[in-house]
């Protein structure tokens, strides 16, 4: 910085004629520069940080979008932690998702990573056949899943009852709707998949060798060579998860309105939400209902607001951790 | 660094596996992993087998307990476009990927490249703001911004997610930033020697060089767009002709009884225009990869 500015000093002393130039062309540059990411500011400013705090307003308001926004205090608050009949419900089926989609899905990811890596012969061919299911938009994968699940004629129940064993309700069962999804949420897992395999490709062998020369056995190796170097990408992978999990919200919403036979243009969506008996009403879904079938608009925005302060607390240890995230990180 | 390091080993490393190929111990082990691998592949494969079959099955069929077409129908590809505006949600779905995209990458491109290569006041602030903007929960915000388009009278419409791109997009400003800093500053400088402005490097050295990092940032947005259930949900669920295809498939099936071959069709329908994009997109990203040296 102090270097910078000296040898400026000088060069100006230097080349005094030619300095109004020179200051133009740096104005020119400073001016194009600025143009170039200010169309970004603006987006941020706009669709950022003027919502975060129009919304954190409107949660204090009582607001239907027709009348204008009338201020309520902690009202909205105080019905949402104390009165609000579904919104627990609402959370711990979240929460559930949390605790168990995030692992199961992250513990298949990188059981297939492992085979895949010592998989030799026609690795390309393995990797996109276990890839390929992730690529498949979300919407079409639930149609596909309440298909290939539904009790009457679903392929899986067709199957089941061949081998002689009664096939359950899965997505029309409130004790198994969940459960289902997280099957779905493992079919689809290759996109964390690629990521591991990646790390795992990226391992030093001789670090394997010379723990197999310390007599590591093969869960040892795991424990002491594969995991360490997975670390960071395991973190990731998780708090990722977790942030993913807890936006769910278009996997339960088209499996409920597929899997209760009600759809369709003259349906509105919140009578299906939750189906089966609310056992796939997530939080964010809760607070689309409040939001944008009820037009609570301001007590949606109480619930966004909770919902903003749960995120940021995983977000500040991704941060914390990962220079990929950080203005000097160069990955 | 870990390439010199394993370098002196390989030997050693061919040799123990050569030798461990003949112990019985590790010829089960390889059988075992590879009939775990066939049977996990048959599982993953299954229900994309399964929704085909079902694709060509009349209407009645699908309701017997038979899981092979017969006789195959393929009505059902022609049904679905009669039964529901269904060409009319594949160009809403097209208008909306094809335009988000290219207003993302003349606004994001520029924005990246400042961030990567140039040294501006505010800088971490910035990029602190696009990844917290990219990592937040879309119903965050939805509640004010739902207000704002409702204002501007674009409610009903896609208009409330395609404009927004216009200024820049977190996700690919930070994807193209991150690709971009894998390209040498050199280049860059060699550029500004020979007299081009910012604008000149970014757009006859920057961009010619990061193809395939921006390629990436298109298909990644495109199939977001395509795929996007969320917010055509809070904009147009009140108005189907303005439905993009991936929402109208949700609401596919109910309105026509449990017409699973169509539905199944139409799903077939959706999914087919992103294998195709990421077939031919494959090369590009290993290409990129490559010719970079990044990984991971």
């Amino acid at each position: 910085m102090t270097a910078a500015s000296l040898r400026e000093g000088r060069d100006n002393t230097q080349t005094r004629p030619s300095r109004p130039i020179r200051s133009r062309a740096k104005l020119k540059r400073t001016l194009v520069v600025w143009a170039m990411i200010t169309p970004a500011l603006l987006g941020l400013a706009i669709f950022f940080v003027y919502p975060l705090l129009a919304n954190l307003y409107y949660s204090f308001t009582s607001f239907n979008l027709l009348s204008p926004p009338e201020w309520i205090g902690l009202r909205n608050y105080q019905y949402l932690f104390t009165q609000d009949p579904r919104v627990v419900t609402a959370a711990l089926n979240t929460l559930w998702l949390v605790v168990i989609l995030v692992p199961v899905r992250i513990i298949m990811a990188m059981a297939v990573a492992g085979l895949l890596v010592r998989a030799k012969r026609a690795s390309g061919l393995w990797r996109t056949l276990f890839y390929m299911p992730a690529l498949v938009p979300p919407v079409a994968s639930v149609v596909a899943f309440v298909f290939l699940f539904n009790p009457g004629t679903g392929p899986v129940n067709q199957i089941l009852h061949a081998v002689g064993i009664p096939g359950p309700l899965w997505f029309s069962d409130p004790a198994l709707a969940k459960p289902s999804l997280v099957l779905m949420g493992v079919w689809v897992m290759g996109d964390i998949m690629i990521i591991f395999l990646a790390s795992l490709l990226d391992v030093p062998r001789d670090q394997y060798e010379a723990a197999a020369l310390d007599g590591a056995n093969g869960p040892q190796r795991v424990r002491y060579v594969t995991l360490p170097h997975m670390g960071p990408v395991l973190l990731f992978a998780i708090i990722t998860g977790v942030i993913a999990a807890l936006q769910y919200f278009t996997e339960a919403a088209v499996a409920s309105s597929v899997a209760s036979g009600k759809t369709g243009v003259s349906v509105q969506l919140s009578q299906v939400l939750g189906y089966p008996s609310d056992s796939l009403l997530t939080y964010t879904e809760w607070l689309y209902v409040r939001g944008f079938s009820n037009f609570q608009l301001g007590y949606a925005a109480a619930l966004a607001v909770l919902l903003f302060v749960i995120t940021a607390a995983f977000l500040f240890v991704l941060l914390r951790r990962f220079k990929a995230f950080t203005p000097e990180g160069r990955s | 660094m870990s390439a010199t390091a394993t370098r002196p080993s390989t030997l050693d490393t061919e040799r123990n596996r050569r030798s461990g190929r003949r112990k019985p111990n590790s010829v089960l082990l390889w059988i075992a992993e590879h009939t775990v691998l066939v049977v996990l592949a048959v599982l993953f494969v299954a229900p994309i087998v399964f929704v085909l079959l079902t694709s060509f099955m009349s209407a009645n069929q699908t309701l017997t307990a038979s899981l092979w077409p017969n006789p195959w129908d393929f009505g059902n590809y022609v049904r679905a476009f009669t039964q529901v505006p269904l060409a009319q949600w594949f160009g809403n779905s097209a208008v909306y990927a094809v335009l988000a995209t290219a207003f993302m990458l003349i606004s994001s491109v520029p924005a990246a490249y400042v961030l990567a290569k140039i040294r501006i006041r505010f800088a971490n602030t910035i990029f602190l703001a696009i990844i917290v903007a990219m990592l937040l929960p879309p119903q965050v915000t939805i509640v004010p911004l739902y207000v704002m388009w409702s204002q501007l009278g674009l409610t009903g419409t896609l208009w409330p997610l395609i404009l927004p791109n216009l200024l820049g997009d977190a996700f690919s400003i930070f994807l193209l930033r991150q690709f971009f800093l894998t390209i040498p500053s050199e280049y860059a400088d060699a550029a500004r020697i020979d007299g081009n402005g910012e604008l000149g490097v970014l757009v006859r050295v920057i961009v010619p060089m990061a193809k395939p990092g921006i390629a990436a940032a298109s298909i990644f947005l495109f199939f977001n767009a395509w795929n996007d259930y969320f917010g055509p949900l809070v904009y147009t669920s009140e108005n189907p002709d303005n439905w993009p295809v991936a929402y109208g498939l949700a609401m596919f099936h109910g309105s026509h009884g449990t017409d699973w071959g169509t539905t199944m069709a139409v799903t077939m329908l959706v999914t087919i225009p992103v294998v195709i994009i990421f077939f031919f997109a494959q090369r590009t990203f290993v290409e990129g990869i490559t010719l970079t040296g990044v990984k991971g």
